[in-house]
């Protein structure tokens, strides 16, 4: 009885196969997640927090197959001068990766690191923990639990260039589990680059504590395979005058989840988290925001960007929380889709609560169709109906774009953009 | 130029005639004007000829140099070289103003088996006609037409006429919302197009455009058709004495 009731059990059987590392300074952090998990269950399609998204293909014990894509585009950020952290179907490459030495910041690889990185230790699950609640994202704790690689990088001053983690996708069954953990000193700078489709199924978490005046910036790429399917979580907590700038591109993907939870701790913070997908066909996108006020004059935004076509689904779940105390909030939030045709949809749930009384939150949420008269007007100028359908498609994507400071990531991620609406042409 | 026969024009969705048996003929180098009261169906005239959606033809034909204009998607009306400045010109975030013009400048270019324009050479010819206008650099930059002013968007269209050089120009209420200042500027934008090779349609409510941009026909418009044809001097006739007259005398 006992048995035929563990066999049905969905957290037993993902963690079949699965090791829960016991010795070494993360054990304690992965047994208290395990612990989490084994509390909270695996998301269900019931519960409120996956009412748009079925979790069933993630939370399997097995990954469904993804057909590797042949990918004739340069990799994307190929030109820039970055220290290059090369992941194969969720492992380590060390052959391919530069050497891990930068001036200003320390790099391990958590497979390997030894057991005095202290800093890791207050990192390591920490904030992942702390996103738990109120809302329990099992899928983190999962992977705390018993992810298998990862980065971890120790920011003590600005080094001279950004780190880019690149995922490459070469086995069909394959399935990733990544934990990165970054840690930002007072003062210390750092961009990360993300790249790559990772694999056919990826879990990852990144948790990224940003001590005073430091500043966080990251732009990720998703890959274009088709077939792959990942659910991740972005943890970031904010210190004094700190800032965090996270920009999201997504095409295609069968399936996407991505968690962002934002705890603004000090002072002064300022979070901006931003996101553009498109998506034809078989594809499902879930941006799923949390981000929480719990100091005095802070600044948050949110923007998030999605073209749909085909039958492609768009998911929007946004939610900022002042705590009582945290004045002179800035919270800022949209969520817009274009949908191409009458097939595809798009499903937002925008949430405010808020327990100060001196803050100005905003939000919005659109869906449409490319608007007829801008539409006319570019083509009573002789612009042809498809280009002119591609201008404004990505002139409804340049607000998300736009929050990409730097000119050449944002002409390169905008070039990505003309590239995959160019190969949809008829 | 511009030869438009017994044009009769329905809105699609609805059992609605707003254009009933319009005749009108535009020659090469000569300025006509369209005036009459609101709902006559003067803005529908440029719409249907631009190729705007919306509108079904009923009856009739519309002719750019003995071309066909009717059957032909709005881009290649443009090709062909016909140009309409909005009445309300759209505004399009996250397109660059400059972008948007050299865009449509080359798409033209391209469509008509031209070379297209170089960025170097664009830049050169963009900038000496913005700044007739007094188009600064910075509206240049914007996204089209956002946070630009009445006056801006005008002289905006007029520079799109100015860089597309098309050969016949219809120019729909070009002088709503501008003041007199705006409006002056924008007339000579227009005069300086004046040429033997390009024929002009200008739309209007008021004589004070007339004003600045002298018209060789002046037609009025009523009920979606035109009921009376003459010399500038008709325009002087509406402004002292409105429509009411002649569509008395007409009636």
């Amino acid at each position: 009885m006992a048995e035929a009731a563990l066999k049905t059990d969905p957290v037993a059987a993902i963690l079949e196969g699965r090791e829960v590392l016991a010795t070494g300074w993360s054990a304690a952090a992965r047994s208290d997640a395990l612990a989490r998990l084994q509390a909270s269950g695996l998301p269900e399609r019931r519960d409120e927090y996956w009412k748009f998204t079925r979790p069933d293909t993630l939370t399997q014990a097995q990954a469904p197959q993804a057909a590797v894509m042949a990918d004739d585009e340069a990799p994307l950020f190929d030109e820039m001068d970055r220290l290059q952290i090369v992941f194969v179907d969720g492992v380590f490459d060390a052959e391919a990766s530069d050497d891990l030495a930068l001036e200003g910041i320390s790099i391990e690889r958590l497979a390997t690191a030894n057991s005095d990185l202290h800093w890791a230790r207050d990192v390591y699950g920490v904030l992942e923990k702390r996103g738990q609640d109120p809302v329990s994202r099992p899928l983190a704790a999962l992977n705390t639990a018993t992810a298998t690689d990862g980065i971890l990088i120790h920011v003590t001053g600005k080094p001279s260039k950004p780190v880019n983690l690149i995922y490459n996708h070469k086995s069909d069954s394959s399935d990733a589990t990544l934990h990165h953990c970054i840690k930002l000193d007072a003062g210390a700078e750092l961009t990360v680059l993300e790249n790559g489709p990772a694999a056919a199924r990826l879990n990852k978490v990144m948790e990224v504590e940003i001590a005073d005046g430091a500043s966080f910036n990251h732009i990720r790429a998703q890959g274009r395979n088709h077939e792959r399917r990942a659910a991740t979580h972005l943890f970031a907590r904010l210190g004094t005058e700190s800032e965090f700038k996270s920009f999201t591109l997504t095409m295609n993907g069968v399936l996407t989840r991505n968690e962002a939870v934002i705890e603004l701790t000090g002072d002064d913070a300022k979070a901006h988290i931003a996101g553009a997908c498109v998506g034809d066909g078989d594809f499902h996108h879930d941006d799923t925001v949390f981000i929480t006020h719990d100091a005095v004059n802070c600044e948050s935004r949110q923007v998030f960007k999605k073209v749909l076509r085909n039958g492609a689904i768009g998911v929007f779940q946004g939610k900022i929380l002042v705590k009582a105390g945290a004045q002179k909030t800035d919270g800022y939030q949209i969520s817009q889709s274009l949908l191409l045709d009458g097939d595809s949809q798009f499903l937002a749930k925008p949430e405010l609560e808020i327990y100060a009384d001196d803050v100005a939150c905003s939000h919005g949420s659109t869906s449409g169709a490319i608007d007829e008269d801008a539409l006319f007007y570019l083509r009573s100028r002789g612009v042809p109906h498809a280009d002119a359908t591609d201008m404004l498609t990505l002139s409804f994507l340049a607000e998300a774009v736009e929050e990409i400071e730097a000119n050449d990531l944002r002409e390169e991620i905008l070039d990505r953009l003309t590239g995959w609406l160019g190969r949809r042409r008829g | 130029m511009l030869s438009i026969k017994n044009l009769n024009v329905k809105l699609e969705d609805e059992d609605k005639q707003i254009l009933k048996g319009v005749d009108l003929e535009v020659e090469a180098g000569k300025v006509h004007a369209i005036m009459g009261p609101n709902g006559s169906g003067k803005s529908t005239l440029s719409y249907v000829l631009s190729g705007k959606g919306g509108y079904e033809v009923t009856e009739g034909t519309a002719e750019l140099e003995g071309v066909d204009l009717l059957d032909m998607e709005p881009e290649d009306r443009a090709a062909a070289g016909l140009f309409l400045a909005f009445q309300y010109p759209v505004e399009i975030p996250g397109v660059g103003n400059m972008t948007f013009l050299r865009t449509a400048v080359n798409a033209q270019r391209k469509a008509r088996g031209e070379e297209e324009m170089s960025a170097a050479e664009f830049l050169k010819v963009v900038r000496a006609k913005a700044k007739e206008l007094k188009i600064d650099a910075d509206m240049l930059k914007r996204p089209v037409n956002m946070g630009f002013s009445g006056g801006e968007k005008k002289r905006n269209e007029i520079l799109q006429m100015a860089m597309l050089e098309p050969k016949m120009c219809i120019l729909d209420e070009t002088d709503s919302g501008l003041d007199v200042d705006a409006m002056k500027l924008v007339a000579e934008g227009v005069n300086a197009l004046r040429s033997e090779g390009r024929g002009f349609l200008v739309i209007t409510h008021y004589q004070r455009l007339l004003d600045h941009i002298k018209p060789d026909v002046v037609h009025i418009m009523a009920n979606g058709r035109i009921i009376k044809t003459g010399g500038p001097e008709l325009a002087l006739e509406v402004e002292n004495n409105g429509y009411a007259d002649i569509l008395a005398e007409v009636a």
